[in-house]
């Protein structure tokens, strides 16, 4: 069938920050279909440059308002790679704790807020508060639950207050712990209903064949630290993320690009899952095998199914986490940090993919070179290309301007992308 | 103002509510989200319409702006027009949008140039040094924060739609910090801009032995200079005092003040 159709969405909305859709079909042949990174730069790297090294978390946490508890962690990890300090245990397990809730709570957002209104076909969350009052409820509750859990053990669930270099300013109670563990157990009910809930959703059954690039589990489905993979089999240690960055800049975007073994390739849950399936706990396998999500996927929207695995898992993990922390007797919150010259790299997986934060350091101490690579910005390529596949495919099937329009927005939004976030 | 409000029989109107977002992490309306206890009430207070990060629908008829983020592009100066004259009044929405934020540390380079090249190489990228709203338009209230707190959104917001006058405390963070029988970081060895920093956030950060860097700006009766003495006395660097100062841009006059004295004396 031949036919014409003229797509301009201009700044996206249901995503955070600033990026819009072109697509331009005439006569059945596709000419144009581009994704346009319009925000506004900060400059945060160079923000850095001759601080102590004290601001850089308290800064660079700052980058983005969805997950700056990740941006926080991945900076305070580069700072003690740098300074050769090695976390005790106990910060270990309450920094993956508060890693966790972070991304319940980003998950939940994006699901019910961000991603759900286009499969229910309404524009946002609010007009669903009356249609499906039990799902907005259960949706809250969740992210209430995880913002709770991240003020408790962060301090703040946004720019986190007690995360330091070296530990934690203070701890929680334990009997704040008990009580999170009672409504982590509850949430896990919630989560099957919210299985159910997007099961009766159709996902597109669009597949482009792509890279995926994570961390690398070894004995853990892995958040914090380690090794570097992509499903086209390279691997690579923390401090080669550049290796598996490769950032260039492109004339119709403010944020940076990047590239491995093809011209794209994609971060977030969905690599993750099918990165790590094998490490993920079997409640959050049931949820993917329930949803016939397995290694490799390659379809971009079922991005939205691999949250919902990472939820479960990150309940469950919680859980366990929450039952170590309780089984011992709290040590000191903090170790003295001894500053030094050197550079130090944090790989850490935030909700929307791998983050890295790399510094170089004069023997003050003081900030000499800054880099930040977001997930976001990994995933532009990818989104780009797969906006193209999309839109050649939908040239061949006749669909009217709206359906491609609204197919292309989903795409987008099925990477939750961190648009502010990939520019910094 | 469509629809109305009742309470004990007396109408109010339902003010329409729009949200945007200039150069800025989002996280400030984010917060405004992450209030699930009571966002359905908070909801019923307004008609939202316009509100890009959260729903698809918008419109250019709206009574409250609430604008987010400080202005680093020619093109945000123009948008912010825009909402100023479509907008009754116009809110500046958390310390990047009343003071520059964490984003104007970059102007402390006076050279663009650089900073370009240190982020972009050789790419040309378009920016600007960066300004709070009001270097652009006319702000009807501020309200401060890194992240704003949303319980004090929702008692703005309520306020405003009742028609009251807002107001905020003219003393320092300190202040709050003492009623909440904080034990004084300064005592902890932290360094910390409580006893300068105007209050309203409830000790948010000293709560958490955390020191205070001054996210909210000056309070009325701010002493930097005896503030500058405590901090000697407990032994931290001129440098650590104007990191906090110089952070979110609240601080400007003070941070130009003592940066102009040190020059001197060098």
């Amino acid at each position: 069938m031949k036919f014409t159709c003229d797509i301009n969405v201009k700044h996206l909305t249901r995503v955070e920050g600033h990026g819009n859709i072109s697509i331009k079909i005439t006569n059945g042949k596709l000419e144009e279909a581009r994704w346009e990174v319009v925000e506004t730069p900060r400059f945060f790297e160079a923000m850095l440059v001759g601080k102590h090294w004290e601001n850089a978390a308290y800064i660079c946490g700052r980058i983005c308002g969805i997950c700056s508890i990740g941006h926080t962690l991945a900076s305070i990890r580069a700072v003690e790679n740098a300074f050769d300090i090695v976390p005790s245990k106990q910060t270990d397990d309450l920094r993956l704790l508060l890693k966790h809730m972070e991304t319940l709570q980003s998950h939940i957002l994006h699901l019910y807020f961000l991603a759900a209104p286009d499969y229910l076909q309404v524009g946002s969350v609010l007009p669903l508060a009356k249609t499906h009052p039990e799902e907005v409820q259960r949706a809250l509750r969740l992210k209430l639950l995880a913002n709770d859990m991240c003020d408790c053990v962060g301090g703040r669930r946004m720019h986190p207050t007690r995360t330091i270099v070296g530990g934690f300013t203070m701890l929680p109670e334990k009997e704040e712990l008990e009580r999170f563990r009672n409504r982590l157990t509850d949430a896990l009910a919630d989560l099957t209903a919210a299985a159910d809930l997007f099961q009766s959703f159709t996902f597109p059954g669009f597949v482009r064949e792509t890279e995926f690039v994570s961390l690398r589990g070894k004995d853990n489905y892995p958040f914090i630290g380690g090794d570097l993979i992509s499903s086209d089999g390279l691997i690579r240690q923390e401090d080669q993320y550049l290796e598996m960055t490769n950032e260039f800049c492109v004339e119709h975007s403010t944020s940076k690009w990047s590239k491995l073994s093809r011209k794209s390739f994609a971060v977030g849950a969905l690599a993750r899952v099918n990165n790590n399936f094998k490490h993920l706990c079997p409640e959050a396998q049931e949820v993917a095998d329930f949803f016939r999500l397995s290694p490799i996927n390659h379809n971009p929207y079922m991005a939205n199914i691999a949250q919902l695995v990472e939820c479960v898992h990150v309940v469950k993990d919680s859980i366990t986490i929450i039952d170590t922390l309780l089984g011992n007797t709290w040590e000191a919150p903090r170790q003295a940090v001894e500053e030094k010259e050197g550079s130090g790299t944090a790989a850490v997986e935030v909700p929307r993919g791998i983050l890295y934060h790399y510094y170089e350091f004069d023997q003050n101490g003081r900030v000499q070179k800054a880099d930040c690579v977001i997930p976001t910005s990994q995933n532009h390529a990818n989104i780009y290309h797969d906006i193209e596949e999309l839109a050649t495919q939908c040239a061949q099937s006749g669909k009217n301007d709206k359906e491609i329009e609204l197919l292309a927005e989903m795409l987008v939004r099925a990477y939750d992308p961190c648009i502010s976030c990939s520019v910094h | 103002m469509s629809d109305t409000l009742t309470y004990l029989g007396v109408k109010f109107p339902k003010p329409r509510v729009a949200f945007f977002e200039l150069t800025s992490c989002e996280g400030c309306q984010l917060q405004v989200l992450n209030n699930e206890a009571t966002l359905l009430d908070f909801l019923s207070l307004v008609e939202i319409v316009t509100f890009r990060e959260a729903m698809s629908e918008r419109s250019d008829s709206y009574d409250i702006a609430f604008v987010e983020g400080s202005i680093s592009r020619k093109d945000e100066e123009d948008r912010l027009k825009e909402i100023r004259n479509n907008c009754k009044i116009l809110v500046a929405l958390g310390s990047c949008a009343c003071f520059g934020g964490v984003n104007q540390l970059k102007n402390r380079f006076n050279d663009l140039n650089w900073v370009k090249k240190e982020v972009y190489g050789d790419f040309p990228i378009d920016t600007q040094e960066v300004k709070p709203l009001a270097d652009v338009v006319q702000i009807d209230l501020e309200i401060f924060g890194c992240p704003i707190k949303k319980e004090e959104v929702e008692m703005i917001v309520t306020n405003l739609v009742l028609g009251k006058s807002i107001t905020h405390p003219p003393y320092p963070v300190c202040m709050e910090c003492k009623a909440n029988e904080n034990i004084c970081l300064f005592e902890l060895g932290e360094p910390c801009l409580g006893p300068v920093t105007r209050a309203g956030c409830d000790s948010w950060c000293t709560n958490h032995k955390r020191g205070c860097w001054g996210c909210r700006g000056p309070a009325e009766v701010a002493n930097v200079e005896q503030l500058e003495e405590i901090m000697k006395e407990h032994g931290f660097s001129t440098e650590t005092l104007l990191d906090r100062l110089e952070c979110f841009g609240g601080f400007q006059s003070q941070v130009s003040d003592i940066k102009n004295r040190t020059k001197e004396i060098d």
